[in-house]
């Protein structure tokens, strides 16, 4: 490693030289390595096609229902190598959210939110699935809106509010991490501030990582952040420090809004 | 001047679409007005209680200035089992094979897959009677049977279901395949638990046509089914359909009554579908 | 195996099971064939005569080739007016109307309407009419079974066309009219242009589905086996002459009406085939 990464300590995730090429010897991001600390909100960010979902896209292992995409090196969660768990373990540990709401259309509010139980089989008594419902709902401050409609499909709701929901799909199974990428892009700028705060809330509890185009939304809620450019990982570091004193100039560049 | 033959053109343009507009539309309300009209003095109750009545009986009613008795029955159970069973092999097997399409849109098989699929849907419908009778009444049934005719039907109804199919999931936002992923659900989970119904009704409005396509086939029904004058369930013996009979009393002077209102029957049947299926999908 | 492992093979193998039923068709014709092949050679194809008299049987499919011919094209050429007015109408003139709904769900309706019920309003109504025009004696002929043809393939003809009219960009058309140009010059300079190779390629599909059309041509064209010489002559074609003859067939005869479903299968497979790579090449 030639990049003076700052160390961090207990990470809840260690990346270590990651690789990921979308078709043969073009890499969308290149030997990163980067540790990510817990219960802290760490933004990435970067102009577009520089790879920040590609790198979050790998930290929960989606890269791998395309057969055609190759990823190198190796992530930790929690010190476990996370190649070695099983696919459900992994992703009850790491939950995702992803850009544009997408509650499944089919499933009613409730399904919705304890989908990730009911679709991986795994049972439980109806009060316990009622106290999941509620306490992920009330974690995404939707309780009160939705809950004389909880078994009412959800596309009558708000894109803002589909995408609490989405987010509360993500917190019922009680992950360590929230992956999030861009998930305010499609939203107004009124359901972008409750999403922000929702999320300062919820890093008592989660660990999350947030992609977003947004400087302003990094500089307002994020305690770490990363710089990305053409798929290498430029700057990293508070986010108070790289905002104010960018070491690498392609970050200053971009924060002064040169490009991007 | 110029100005005002250009635009006397354009309304005689304009004009001509129209009339021939609705003289495209025209055979359709005559079809169906002429079919209410011959054919709706014979349906009454025994119409579908009772099978086809035999020339005889049907001679000795129209000389005595009588209705025709009897019914269609026969061609109702032969429909309903033949379109049966080729829905239990096409509608299974179409929507698997559409499955296989859309999560490998991009391979070179895929597509090779997906042409025969097409030429199978405009192949003409006589000559999957003919396979049919190859396959089915020469070396499984030994005779003309109801599944040779379900297999004719079968092959029909196939291509469109995976069309149908395919072209539903492609609709479905990768997002929402992907949102079942990032919660660890199993692939095949995905398909039946995401993936299906959240195309419910585009696969249904798919299936919905591809029956009423099906209903009103003949030429390869004489080819494998070729008829029975008794209510059959046996898939191994020969059967009748509602078409089949329609065919049977236009070639018997004797029963041309009955062409109109077992025609009415079938068209009412396709149209109803059709007309369900297109609402489902235009929700 | 994990569960993804068996949900792709699954899948897989069904799509193996298509490309297994396609060789299997195209081998059973082909199987089939042989016998009046390995006979009459090519000359199966190019002579035009047909007898099945046992002791002097000979047979030409000549004149069922040039009979499926005759009657589609014409039958395109009528249906050609009609479906691109309609196509103008539901796409140009009245497109997103009430109106353009209502006539485009009658539109499509028509495809619902079963083969053999064509037949019988073409029996019992266009008939007729055609002998009350005078055109021939009994009514029956190529030229009646292309009016009823044409009316069968206006869903097919308008539906793409219809599409692809209706996408053409409304900047374009404004340009043209900022120009000053009328509507007919739009739609002649613009619209048609731009959709051009949607609308052929409509057409073609429609001729295709016109080839393979049985039950009503069987019912109309008057089943001769010769050579028409002129438009209302009577006349057969291969789809229909395999629903006539069928039912007597055996030996050399059954070989010689499988060749002709194989050369059926063959033609509307590289005329469907055609419609889909010009729809493929300019969508
Ligand atoms: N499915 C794919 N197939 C091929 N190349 C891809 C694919 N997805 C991404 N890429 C390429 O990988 C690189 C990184 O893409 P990625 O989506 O990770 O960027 P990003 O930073 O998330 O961009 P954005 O801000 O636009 O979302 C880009 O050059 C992109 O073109
Ligand atoms: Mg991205």
């Amino acid at each position: 490693m030639d990049k003076p990464i700052i160390e961090i300590k207990n990470p809840i995730l260690r990346i270590q030289n990651l690789s990921v090429s979308y078709e043969k010897d073009k890499y969308a991001i290149a030997d990163v390595s980067v540790d990510i600390k817990k219960n802290l909100i760490t933004a990435i960010m970067g102009p577009s096609g520089c790879g920040k979902s590609s790198l979050i896209r790998a930290m929960n292992r989606m890269h791998e229902l395309y057969p055609q995409i190759e990823t190198k090196g190796k992530i930790f969660l929690n010190e476990k190598d996370i190649s070695k768990l099983s696919n459900i373990e992994l992703r009850r540990k790491i939950g995702m959210v992803f850009q544009s709401p997408n509650p499944f259309p089919s499933m009613s509010i409730y399904d919705n939110v304890i989908a990730g139980y009911k679709l991986n089989g795994i049972r439980q008594k109806k009060a316990k699935r009622d106290d999941i419902v509620e306490k992920s709902l009330k974690d995404v401050a939707l309780w009160t809106e939705v809950k004389d409609a909880l078994y009412k499909k959800g596309n009558f709701l708000s894109g803002g509010q589909q995408q609490r929901l989405c987010i509360a799909r993500a917190l019922a199974f009680q992950p360590d991490v929230i992956l999030l990428d861009e998930p305010a892009s499609a939203l107004d700028p009124v359901s972008t501030s409750k999403i922000e705060n929702l999320l300062v809330k919820l890093k008592k509890e989660y660990t999350i990582v947030l992609v977003t185009h947004n400087m302003a939304q990094a500089a307002r809620i994020s305690d770490y952040s990363m710089f990305m450019y053409l798929g290498e990982l430029v700057e990293y570091g508070k986010t108070k420090d790289l905002f104010t004193n960018p070491t690498d100039k392609r970050t200053e560049e971009y924060l002064t809004g040169k490009f991007g | 001047m110029k100005g005002k033959f250009r635009s006397a053109k354009n309304r005689l343009f304009k004009g001509m679409v129209i009339v021939f507009s609705l003289v495209a539309i025209t055979p359709i309300m005559l079809i169906v007005f002429d079919l209410f009209q011959k054919g709706i003095k014979q349906i009454n109750f025994s119409f579908f209680t009772k099978i086809a009545p035999d020339t005889w009986d049907a001679m000795t009613a129209l000389n005595h200035g009588k209705i025709i008795p009897g019914g269609i029955l026969n061609g109702i159970t032969g429909t309903f089992l033949m379109v049966s069973v080729a829905s239990l092999i096409a509608i299974p097997l179409g929507l698997l094979i559409g499955i296989y399409l859309y999560e490998n849109a991009e391979k070179r098989y895929a597509g090779v897959v997906r042409d025969i699929s097409d030429i199978l849907q405009g192949a003409p419908s006589i000559v999957l009677g003919l396979i049919a009778y190859f396959w089915i009444v020469k070396n499984i049934t030994h005779g003309f049977s109801a599944l040779a005719g379900s297999a004719s039907l079968t092959i029909m109804m196939l291509p469109l279901i995976i069309r149908s199919t395919e072209e539903t999931l492609k609709m479905i936002p990768i997002s929402i395949k992907e949102a079942g992923l990032a919660l660890g659900v199993p692939y095949h989970k995905i398909i039946l638990r995401v993936l299906i119904p959240t195309g419910f009704s585009g696969l249904t409005t798919g299936i919905l046509l591809a029956l009423s396509r099906v209903l009103g086939e003949t030429a390869p029904l004489m080819l494998t089914a070729l008829g029975n004058p008794f209510v059959n369930f046996n898939i191994d013996k020969p059967t009748s359909a509602v078409p089949l009979l329609i065919w049977q009393f236009y070639n018997d002077p004797n029963m041309v009554n009955l062409i109109w209102s077992s025609s009415l029957f079938l068209v009412i049947l396709v149209l109803t579908l059709n007309l369900i299926a297109k609402q489902i999908a235009a929700k | 195996m994990n569960s993804e492992k068996i949900t792709k093979n699954i899948l897989f193998i069904a799509s193996l099971s298509l490309i297994m039923l396609a060789t299997g068709m195209v081998l059973t014709l082909i199987q089939g064939s042989i016998p009046v092949f390995q006979k009459f050679g090519l000359n199966f194809i190019f002579s035009n005569k047909w007898n099945p008299t046992a002791g002097r049987e000979q047979y030409g499919a000549l004149p069922f080739i040039v009979g499926t011919i005759i009657t589609s094209v014409l039958a395109l050429v009528i249906c050609l007016p009609l479906a691109l007015s309609t196509s103008l109408f539901l796409g140009e003139y009245y497109k997103g109307k009430m109106i353009a709904k209502i006539i485009g769900t009658l539109v499509d309706l028509l495809a619902g309407i079963p083969s053999i019920v064509y037949g019988l309003w073409g029996f019992y109504f266009l008939r007729p009419l055609i002998v009350q025009l005078g055109f021939n004696a009994q009514g029956y002929g190529i030229f009646t079974s292309s009016v009823i043809l044409a009316i069968m393939i206006i869903p097919y003809a308008t539906s793409i066309s219809t599409e692809i009219i209706s996408l053409v960009p409304n900047d374009l058309k404004e340009a043209a009219y900022s120009l000053g140009a009328t509507r007919l010059e739009v739609i002649l300079n613009v619209t048609i242009p731009m959709a051009r190779s949607g609308i052929v390629a409509s057409y073609i599909l429609a001729f295709g589905r016109a080839l393979g059309e049985t039950m009503a041509v069987t019912m109309l064209i008057g089943n001769s086996n010769v050579i028409p010489k002129g438009i209302f002559d009577m006349g057969n074609t291969m789809a229909s002459v395999i629903a006539n003859q069928f039912g007597e067939a055996e030996g050399l005869k059954l070989s010689a009406l499988i060749a002709i479903g194989l050369l059926l299968f063959l033609i509307t497979g590289i005329i469907n085939g055609f419609g889909k790579f010009i729809i493929k090449k300019f969508a």
